[in-house]
Parts: C-alpha cells; structure tokens; sequence
C-alpha cells in the first residue's frame, strides 16, 4: 500500500455550479471502497447527485459533515492507507487550501466555456474540453434539450480525450432556425461541427432524439465514426409519449413544466426547481416554440416516431452500444430490448429517461470502456 | 451568459423590439436627449441613460422628446396606440401620474371595453417608482396599487435584469395599456440576461427560494431585502418560500395561495404606503381563499401611512428594511 494521502473534493458540475452541500455519506468514516462505489450525495440547487470512488480505497476522515456546504474544490473527505499514521491525516487536513484559481487555471477555466461555429452559415453553440490521443467524443442531446443535459457525462470523458457537446439547431443556444426541423438537417448540423472542428474520426453519443441523429450521422460516413453509444434512443421503434412531446412543446409556465418534466425521470424529486427554471427560460426565447413545433412535426407526426432506423442498424460497420433506463415513460425499454440479440443492450434499473443523469457514474463508466475498447 | 445591469436589459429590450416591429415607438421628456446637455440629442438617452443609443438609431420620427407635460404624452401615447403604433411612454417619476391620469385611467384603461373590442391599445407606460434617495416626498413614492385596482390596466413590477427584458418586451407585445414600474434604486442591479429577446407571461410569479416554513410575497425592491432577511433566518433553521409575483396586474393568485397552503404562514413585504395597498390586497386573498390553512395570522411589512420622509434618517426609517422583515418572519414562524 501506498502511504499516499489524497483528498475528494467537492466536485464542479456543469457551467454554473460554484458551490455544493453535502447531502449524506454512503461510506462510513475506516470504511474501505472499490472503485466506482457511492462515497457521498452532494446537492446543488440545480441538483442532487452521488460521488463516486475514482479507484479504491479507504475513507480515513470525512471532514464536511452532511448539511455543510463548500465551495468547489472544498475539502469533503481524505482518503489514506490504514498504516498513515493520524497525526499526518491531521495534518494534511490543517494544510489543505482550496486551490484559487490560478492566472493559468483562469485562462483555462476561461477556455471552458461554450462557443459560438458557424455550420453552413448558422451558428451553432458547443462546449469543447479535455484532450488526449484518442479519436474525441462528440455528445448529441435530444429534443428541447441542450448541451447541459451531458453535466456529468463530458467531464468523465474528458479526462481521457477531447469531448465536445453541441446545441442542435433550435435548441440552447444555437440559432433557433431549424429550417424544416428534419432528420435530414439535424444531421447535417452534427456532421458540420464535427467538420468545422476538424474531427476525423469520433465516437458519437446520442441521446433520445440525438441518439437517431448519431445514428444516421454514423450511416451516412461510417469512415468517420468509431463507435456509436445510444442512450434511450429514437429512431428504434414507432411509439413514443405523445402527451410529454404535446406538453413540453406547450408548456410556458412553471405548473404546467414541472408536470412535463417529472415524465423524464424514474424518481420526480430529481426535476429540481432550477432545472424547471431553465426549461421556461429557454422556452421564453424568440423562436424556440416554433423551432419545437416544426421538429416536432417533421419527427413525430400524430404521437408516432416517424423515423424507423431498426432495419439499418444492422447495417453499422463500426461497434454500437444501447443504454436504457427500465422505467423510461418517453420511448419504450422494449425498442432497446429488441436489439439485445444483435448488439449489446445496457438497461438500467431505477432510471427513467435520463439515465446519463440518473445513473451518471454508471453511465459514463458503460461509455468510457466502450469508447476505449473500440 | 452575459451579465447585464437593468438599465442595460431594459434598453435591449427596446432597441430589440424597435428593430423588430417598426410600430414600436418612444415618447417622453428628454427621451432623445439628455439632462443638461443643450443642443446634444441623445446624449445621455434619457435623464436615467435607458433610451441611449435609440436616437441614434432610430431617429425622430420614432424617438420623440416632449415638452414638460405629462397630459400631452400620455394623451398622445393613449391616442397613437389605440390608432395603430405601439408606444412606449415614459412618465419619468410615477409621482406625477396626477396630472395625466385621465388619459390613463379614463381613457386608455377604457378604450377596448368601450369600443366593445374593437379597439386595442398596446401602450407601454414605463415609470419610475421608490423610496431611498432623498429624493422626498414628491419624488419617492410607490403608487403601482394604484395602477393595479384600474381595470384595463396591467402592472409591472420587475425585481432583476432578467425578469426586466423578458417583461417589457411582453409588455411591449401586448395588446393592453401596460404600466412598468421601475424602480430608481435597481438600475446597475445585474443579472445574466441573454442576448436574445424573450418573454415572460404576465401574471406568471417567480419563486426565489425555496422554503417550508414561512410564504414571504414582496415586489420590487423589496424581494431583496426579503432575500437579505431569508439569508439570516436560514441560520436560525427558519426556511422562508419567496414569492417575487413580477406583475400585480395580472396576479399569480395560484402561486401565493399553494405556497400559504403548505406553509400556513405569510408575511408580505411592499415598499409602498399600507392602506388600500398590494399587501392588503394579498392579505384578502389569502383569508378570503386559504384561511383554513393559516397557523398564524397574516403580517405585512410596509411603509408607514405617511409621505416619503426628505430627511435620510427619517426616509431610511421609513422604507421596510431586512431587520423588520426578519423580525416579522420570526413573529408570524413562533406563534402558536
């Protein structure tokens, strides 16, 4: 054993985060973990998530009790060999300074912000960060989402290679001109981000609505495309909820969004009143009920997905992968069940639509050796 | 996302709908000019620097300076926009609303109901509101429950950037003669805002906070102070729900009254005077709609039924402060 002294520090989710509060413990203070074990649940006011272990080992001190709130970076916990003597726990505690950003870090945290690309004369918003040898990852959200909804996801992945998310058109904060709001121009916005970045070769991941996109992306030029990930996809199957699809292209005020949301999610106490707050504040803007309206119309015409991709798959040269959550209440676990013959098929229990939230470690863990194997 | 100070957001939303809609006009005192500035047209955009920049742009014919007369403006405004334009008024203190408030309240509030619909009139009445510099008693006050018991009328109340650009561009958009309180202390307030125009539905409350213990509504400025308060309570385990209603005309009544329902306790916080007040008007609402809920009755923290005060001790007496927000919260969270 190593008589190395390391921390768990409050971790920093998605752009705005700056602070967090731990929720509770799921180890206890001695106890020793494995990898990817549950270490601690942390809230912020945007939402509830678990930390989980990076590599084994055994939790020596837990030093933010629950109820404490702490900035990111903030010590949570130290981790050390059983032979580390106390008084050196103590001490690494005493010495521990939450890191201030410094000029170098600043410039980098400057970097992590998302930009503006023109594609085919329209702009388009992603989000870039991480590096390494490995072809990157491009993270495609589904409908009325946006580059957000892969907060957990992209920065698991980055630690080992470059991981862009991108606002569709219509969606976050790309232009809100989805032209017809077909597959067909979806597809050409993801395959021109990938263009226009200069990506050879990617490992797509799609979600919902971007896991058909990925999906016909990948179809289209097989050559640039490692491995394809589809988590909770469309495209596999004629049925969708008609009623989530109806609700969140009508939803304007917060009752009626709280309602469409608490859909996506196995567990509603997940949909946090800052999520709700950011639908509305998206929805709000000049031309996204169109944009909705007319991507709505073009991929689920009277409640039925228009776009069956289940007699292509098979045609995918590159490894392909399905995530699911059981209890999905969009698109039926049975789409994905269909193809656990031919392709591997990941279904998660106590997760709904969003099991890259829900089930963050475990997802990104699924995709990280998928990616890594391919 | 862009931080954005008040005065910034509520020029973008301006500048934006202008751009959009040729309809769109501004009238008022030194709208395209600028105090103290002889001869300068839009040197300052306004004695507050919310019109900058639309001289420019946009010329005379769209940004028109008045004389110093209220009756001329509001009538002009009342008249464009029941003709076909989309004007935005500027009635720079809303202390002054006396001397024109027959083409508010007589005729522009009136106009669609006695033409039996024929008739709309998409007027933007934008107003300055609040206690807190010196400004005494003629230049301080609050009157926006006046504005609220006009049917006819829609009233504004935004607390922040972001709410103040999604508001008046809504304003701007609505059919209906829609007075915009502003308040004189909040300009620099920032907020992130975003670069695109957007809308927030009128009669749509916001909640700040979240809490289980005590509903606390306040407006304005006042939601603030309140958060100020709620920040302090927190450390003494009391949880305050804040209720920020952004518009008093419409109400968000299902908000209020859901929030009273779980917590059975409210304490409503309006800069403005007491009587025949937005927080005598809550106060009804709920005994009216949820008193079978209520532990404890229903507290009100507002100014005192007298003038703004000149004198800054004496004003700074006046104006509901975090101190007396607080106490009232532990008061109506205590009782038995």
């Amino acid at each position: 054993m190593s008589n190395a002294i390391t921390a768990i520090t409050m971790p920093k989710w998605g752009l705005t985060m700056t602070e967090g509060t731990v929720v509770g413990w799921l180890k206890q203070q001695g106890q020793d973990f494995a990898e990817g074990e549950e270490i601690l649940e942390i809230e912020t006011p945007k939402i509830t998530n678990v930390v989980e272990a990076s590599s084994a080992g055994t939790l020596r001190r837990i030093v933010a009790a629950a109820g404490t709130t702490l900035p990111v970076g903030g010590l949570l916990a130290v981790l050390a060999a059983d032979e580390v003597p106390e008084a050196e726990i103590d001490t690494f505690v005493a010495g521990f300074e939450v890191p201030e950003p410094s000029a170098g870090e600043e410039a980098e945290a400057e970097g992590v912000k998302p930009r503006d690309i023109e594609v085919a004369g329209r702009r388009l918003r992603y989000l870039e960060f991480g590096q390494g040898d490995g072809a990157p990852v491009l993270l495609v959200h589904g409908f009325g989402a946006d580059l957000n909804t892969w907060m957990f996801t992209q920065p698991a992945l980055a630690a080992t290679r470059r991981a862009v998310a991108l606002d569709l058109p219509g969606h976050g904060g790309s232009v809100k001109d989805v032209g017809a709001g077909n597959a067909e121009g979806l597809t050409d916005a993801v395959e021109g981000v990938r263009e226009a970045l200069c990506i050879e070769r990617v490992h797509l991941v799609g979600h919902s609505m971007g896991g058909a996109i990925a999906t016909l992306a990948a179809l289209r030029r097989p050559e640039r495309v490692a491995s394809l990930t589809l988590v909770a996809s469309a495209g596999l199957g004629p049925e969708i909820n008609a009623s989530f699809i109806d609700g969140f292209v009508r939803a304007s005020r917060r009752r009626e969004a709280v309602e469409v949301l608490g859909l996506l999610v196995d567990d509603p106490a997940l949909v946090s009143r800052a999520m709700v707050e950011d639908v509305l504040r998206y929805k709000r803007l000049d031309g996204v009920a169109l944009a909705l309206a007319k991507i709505a119309a073009a991929w689920f015409p009277g409640g039925r997905q228009s776009l069956d991709l289940t007699g292509r798959i098979g045609a995918l040269t590159m490894p392909v992968q399905l995530v699911w959550g059981r209890n999905d209440r969009i698109i039926p676990v049975a789409h994905g069940e269909a193809l656990a013959a031919h392709l591997p098929v990941h279904i998660l229990d106590a997760a709904g639509h969003l099991p890259h939230m829900e089930k963050a470690g475990e997802v990104s863990r699924l995709i990280e050796r998928f990616i890594s194997l391919s | 996302m862009p931080q954005k100070s008040i005065r910034q957001a509520l020029n973008e939303a301006l500048a934006q709908e202008m751009r959009r809609d040729p309809t769109v006009v501004v009238i008022g005192e030194d709208v395209a000019g600028g105090a103290a500035t002889e001869g300068q047209r839009d040197a300052y955009g306004g004695v507050l620097g919310v019109t900058k920049g639309l001289f420019a742009e946009f010329g005379e014919a769209r940004v028109i300076d008045t004389p110093i007369t209220e009756s001329a403006i509001m009538g002009a405004a009342a008249g464009a926009a029941v003709t076909g334009l989309r004007p935005v008024a500027e009635l720079m203190f809303s202390d002054f609303f006396g001397v024109c408030f027959d083409q508010i309240f007589n005729q522009a509030a009136k106009f669609r109901y006695m033409f039996g619909g024929k008739a709309k009139t998409p007027l933007v009445i934008r107003t300055m509101i609040g206690a807190g510099r010196s400004a005494a008693a003629q230049h301080s006050q609050s009157p926006y429950h006046i504005f609220t018991s006009v049917p006819g009328l829609k009233c504004v109340v935004p607390s922040n950037a972001y709410d103040a650009k999604g508001l008046l561009i809504q304003a701007i958009r609505d059919d209906d003669p829609v007075v915009f309180c502003e308040h004189k202390l909040m300009y620099d307030l920032r907020a992130e805002v975003p670069d695109e125009p957007y809308t927030i539905p009128f009669g749509e409350a916001n909640i700040v906070r979240d809490g289980d213990d005590v509903t606390v509504v306040a407006l304005s400025r006042m939601v603030h102070y309140t958060y100020e308060a709620a920040d302090t309570l927190v450390k003494e385990g009391i949880e305050c729900e804040l209720i920020d209603p952004r518009t008093t005309s419409p109400l968000d009544e299902d908000t209020i009254l859901e929030s009273v329902e779980r917590t059975g306790r409210l304490v409503i916080v309006d800069e403005a005077t007491p009587r025949c007040s937005i927080a005598t008007d809550i106060a009804a609402l709920v005994a009216d709609k949820a008193f079978a809920a209520l532990k404890a009755p229903v507290r009100r923290v507002t100014a005192p039924h007298t003038p703004v005060p000149f004198a800054p001790v004496l004003e700074k007496l006046y104006i509901p402060s975090p101190e007396r927000i607080a106490a009232a919260v532990r008061e109506v969270h205590g009782y038995a």
